[in-house]
């Protein structure tokens, strides 16, 4: 049986004006299903953009991306739209709900998008909205929720298809210590129930939750393994030199001012 | 995505945005309304001339024959025998001569000078949708022995005898004429009869050639078979005309549904150029839906990039906008609608206030409700659909990032 996730040889260019940027630069990896994932880095690592190709927001420049065995390359635009209503939950730092609705309605949307009847709609968005622990503000609006809450609405949209994978970008960046470990929680009884998670953070104390890290640096993977080896925090030579390089002209800033 | 739920979402957003929907949907409201008045305004003109018309017979038409000098002439008896022989066209005919050489109608001291005369056959009066109130009509011995008698119009008859008319004399210039009969009245305004149908004096054609000093008949008026025969009845008398004089110039036949239907024509042209230009109001409206619906999708980028994550497909976003546009510009129509049918009701009645006598019942009729509701729908989506498309189309990564 093939992996729900295969990347290979993924590369992901963007030109701006005469340079090209390698987002992604040739990325092989394999994600089981079941699997509780952490993509790591720093910010222009490639991690956004690794989660936008997994996301199916975006498709590789090059490479093969196959989700389930099915290449997302070669899907049009609607097959993307589906895909993502079918397959993917997602969890984003900025929860991105819906102002104008309240929370039931948010919860609906992918039902909607799924041509699910309304009726039906209702009790699942009602069920999972109780499942997060929310089953009594359903008429609420997101902006009468705390950060936490507003998360938890998120989950339960992102739960509302049962989709096997779910895809969480930052999901505690906007929390504090205390929220943040209860979503991350939230995530992990998730991956028990069976779901595929990936957890996109720049957080190495939040990715060390997951069991397996992918560490990305300028657009490849420097690291995909255990999270309890020490190999995994330690930063590859490029991203030394980079640290360096960095101090050095801080050191200069700060000589000159 | 259910139709329904895309409409529901639509009222939703246009109901959070109350204000900035009334100003979109003004242009489209002033637009409809101007459309609804105007027709109803068309409408009504084309109705009371119709009535107008329809009291002067629209089935009539007239003919004037000037001959030619030293030639054969167009006789009575043969313009009776055309119509005889053509009834399927032609119903009835009477000639029509006008009193010539400005003879003036006294009863007593008194001078009517509006009064007209004219000088018609025995069927005349029944052709002329006349009816006789008193006395009788003039008849085919008046007309063979060239009797001075006359049926006379109710105007006369209440003006210069108080209704006691029949067996008293008036004066046509030097000719006296006995009353046989007063016509009952046409106009339904006393004050408006004076040189109108209720004012005429009908003799004897034959007497009134005599007086005219000719041997010729040179008008008649004559009655189609039915108003759908306009044509072919004009076409018979023409024919027959131009068998007799072999020159097109020597007579003219004028229909009356003719004329009805110039002035219609006329109204019509008005009114259209009218539309057009209540038109350019609508156009202007759907630029404002556009650009609203512009701003509306810039601003509600993360909402757009937020459900295309979630798996909206781009026709359906595209729905979403163009269903939204729709129905801002549709409730705009009905609105224009309500207001249109408001004026009009409020024109009707100002109508007769500011003009006495004059009454123009303004009804758009439900042709024109449901013509100018299409429309404003259409307006919606027309120019939603670049808006919407644009949302459509967003890149869902860039939306999702939009601030």
């Amino acid at each position: 049986m093939s992996a729900l996730i295969e990347f290979n040889e993924v590369c992901k260019y963007y030109h701006m004006g005469d340079t090209v940027v390698k987002a992604l630069d040739h990325v092989t990896m394999r994600i089981e299903s079941g699997e509780f994932v952490a993509i790591v880095g720093q910010s222009g690592s490639g991690k956004s953009t690794c989660m936008n190709i997994i996301g199916c927001l975006d498709v590789p420049t090059a490479g093969v991306y196959r989700l389930n065995g099915r290449d997302v390359g070669r899907m049009r635009r609607n097959e993307l739209a589906a895909i993502r209503n079918e397959m993917l939950g997602f969890v984003f730092q900025q929860y991105n709900l819906l102002p104008k609705l309240n929370l039931m309605g948010n919860v609906e949307v992918p039902l909607i998008y799924a041509r699910v009847p309304r009726s039906q709609r209702r009790a699942r968005a009602r069920a999972v909205l109780e499942q997060v622990g929310l089953g009594d503000k359903l008429r609420s609006k997101p902006n009468q929720l705390s950060g936490g809450q507003q998360q938890r609405v998120s989950i339960a949209r992102a739960l509302v298809r049962n989709p096997p994978l779910i895809l969480a970008d930052e999901p505690t960046g906007a929390l504090d210590t205390h929220t943040g470990r209860e979503v991350l929680g939230m995530l992990q009884e998730l991956n028990r129930q069976g779901h595929t998670v990936i957890l996109i953070t720049h957080d190495n104390t939040i990715a060390m939750q997951a069991p397996r890290i992918i560490r990305l640096e300028d657009g490849r993977i420097v690291y995909d393994g255990d999270a309890r080896s020490p190999e995994a925090f330690v930063a590859s030579p490029l991203f030394e030199a980079q640290m360096e390089e960095l101090q050095k002209m801080r050191a200069k800033e700060g000589g000159a001012g | 995505m259910l139709l329904l739920d895309t409409f529901v979402l639509a009222l939703k957003n246009i109901w959070s945005n109350k204000m900035r929907t009334i100003l979109t949907m003004l242009g489209i409201i002033i637009g409809v309304t101007a459309v609804i008045v105007i027709v109803g305004l068309g409408n009504g003109m084309t109705e009371s001339v119709r009535q107008s018309f329809s009291a002067m017979g629209i089935n009539s038409m007239s003919v004037s024959i000037w001959g030619r000098k030293s030639s054969r002439n167009a006789t009575v008896d043969y313009m009776y025998g055309l119509v005889e022989d053509n009834p399927q066209y032609l119903r009835d005919i009477s000639p029509y001569i006008q009193l010539t050489g400005g003879h003036t109608v006294k009863e007593g001291r008194d001078t009517y000078r509006y009064t007209s005369v004219y000088g018609v056959n025995e069927d005349y009066t029944a052709m002329a949708n006349y009816t006789i109130a008193d006395g009788r009509g003039l008849q085919y011995m008046d007309i063979k022995e060239n009797k001075y008698v006359c049926v006379i119009g109710d105007y006369l008859a209440r003006e210069a005898y108080n209704g006691n008319a029949i067996g008293e004399d008036i004066k046509v210039g030097p000719y006296r004429f006995e009353i046989v009969g007063v016509l009952a009245a046409k106009g339904s305004d006393p004050e408006l009869q004076e040189g109108g149908e209720d004012d005429r004096i009908y003799i004897p054609y034959t007497v009134a050639m005599k007086i005219n000093q000719t041997n010729t008949v040179d008008t008649y008026t004559v009655i189609m078979a039915n108003e759908n025969v306009a044509n072919q009845a004009k076409a018979t008398i023409e024919e027959a005309l131009f068998a007799i004089y072999q020159d097109e110039d020597t007579y003219y036949v004028y229909s009356m549904s003719e004329l009805l239907e110039q002035m219609n024509q006329t109204i019509s042209m008005v009114v259209m150029v009218l539309t057009l230009i209540a038109g350019i109001s609508l156009l202007v409206g759907g630029i404002g839906i556009m650009n609203i619906m512009l701003v509306s999708v810039s601003e509600r980028t993360r909402e757009i990039g937020i459900r295309k994550a979630m798996g909206a497909r781009e026709r359906t976003i595209l729905f979403q906008f163009v269903v939204e546009a729709g129905t801002t510009s549709a409730l705009g129509g009905v609105l224009g609608i309500l207001l249109g049918y408001a004026l009009s009701a409020a024109a009707t009645a100002m109508v007769p206030i500011l003009m006495p006598g004059e009454s123009v019942a303004i009804s758009p009729g439900t042709n024109a409700v449901l013509v100018s509701f299409g429309i404003s729908v259409g307006i919606g989506v027309v120019f939603g659909y670049l808006p919407a498309r644009r949302a459509a189309r967003l890149n869902p990564i860039e939306a999702l990032r939009y601030e």
